[in-house]
């Protein structure tokens, strides 16, 4: 009886195990080096022009534009990195992976127009970097380990950035910027694209 | 030649002695029941192909251990192994082979079977 329950435990886990190294490697392939890299030139980017903002609305725009382009830069760097490895960025990696990163930028959004309209800007920067850094850590989890390492950088960050919420810019330049670029070195080096 | 190596490599790891009552687990694939060796084909099974250092981070293996085991699979022909340069640097990459999709399909099933055949016990 005991010896059933052993087989089938070691069946079970080798599904698992499986199930496993397909998904790091379909969610692997799919992680862009380069586009990482183009990413964080925009966050230093934009930490070196919001610095210099005349108004918060002005430095809030900044940064909105500055999300909203390297978003459109990782998906386009996503899918080119997809393509070129003949591999079909859908299915159960895909999903999973799109379910572990939207709902914290969703949130990230909801938190921005919610503490703006209170005119809560100082707390932004935390606000981003823990956010972002929850959705690199979920979606990173099937990935190659330097990603999920990367979010909880970003996530140490916030948390510094709570405490010292008028380094928002430095901070946020070193989180999105250098962050981006030396996860996006690592991966372009080490694994491809 | 690959068909012999084939053999060889089927016969090595063919096991001595079933342990009793485990007629299934009798009929696993030795070739690629090891740890390792199932990692690196359900690894390429999830992508087209796959480098030595990208097989490396996915499966966190060491150079050694991922080279003895690449190359027992290629031996059982269940992996494809092509060595280039990406500039100076050399690179290998892998790539799972009809023979070796189909290990793992049977793999999979008998692993299914097995499940079954315990639940119902």
């Amino acid at each position: 009886m005991a010896q059933t329950a052993g087989l089938r435990d070691r069946a079970e886990d080798d599904l698992r195990f499986i199930r496993d190294a397909m998904g790091r490697a379909a969610a692997f392939t799919c992680v862009p080096g380069k586009g990482g890299i183009a990413m964080g030139a925009v966050g230093l980017a934009a930490a070196a022009v919001a610095a210099r903002a005349s108004s918060t609305r002005e430095w809030l725009a900044i940064w909105a534009g500055a999300g909203v382009l390297a978003f459109e830069i990782g998906v386009f760097a996503l899918l080119h990195k997809a393509a070129r490895a003949d591999h079909r960025p859908a299915g159960t990696s895909a999903r999973r992976f799109a379910l572990a990163l939207l709902p914290p930028l969703v949130a990230g959004a909801a938190l921005t127009a919610a503490l703006s309209a209170a005119g809560s800007y100082a707390i932004l920067p935390a606000v981003w970097l823990l956010l972002y850094g929850c959705a690199v850590v979920g979606a990173g989890v099937q990935s190659v380990p330097v990603v999920p390492a990367f979010g909880l950088s970003l996530v140490a960050v916030g948390l510094l950035a709570l405490v010292l919420p008028e380094r928002g810019d430095v901070l946020l330049g070193l989180g999105f910027g250098v962050g981006h670029v030396l996860t996006g070195l690592v991966v372009a080096r080490r694994f491809g694209g | 030649m690959a068909s012999a190596a084939r053999s060889r490599a089927a016969g090595k790891d063919r096991p001595k002695k079933a342990a009793p009552g485990s007629s299934q687990a009798m009929r696993l694939d030795r070739v690629i029941h090891e740890r390792l060796r199932l990692g690196i084909v359900s690894a390429l099974a999830g992508a087209p192909t796959l480098t030595f250092t990208q097989l490396k981070g996915i499966l966190g293996a060491t150079d050694g251990n991922l080279s003895v085991h690449a190359r027992r699979l290629e031996e059982a022909g269940y992996v494809a192994c092509s060595k280039g340069h990406d500039g100076r640097v050399p690179k290998t990459e892998f790539r799972l082979t009809g023979g070796g999709r189909r290990a793992l399909r049977r793999y999979l099933d008998h692993l299914q079977a097995l499940i079954e055949a315990t639940k119902t016990r």
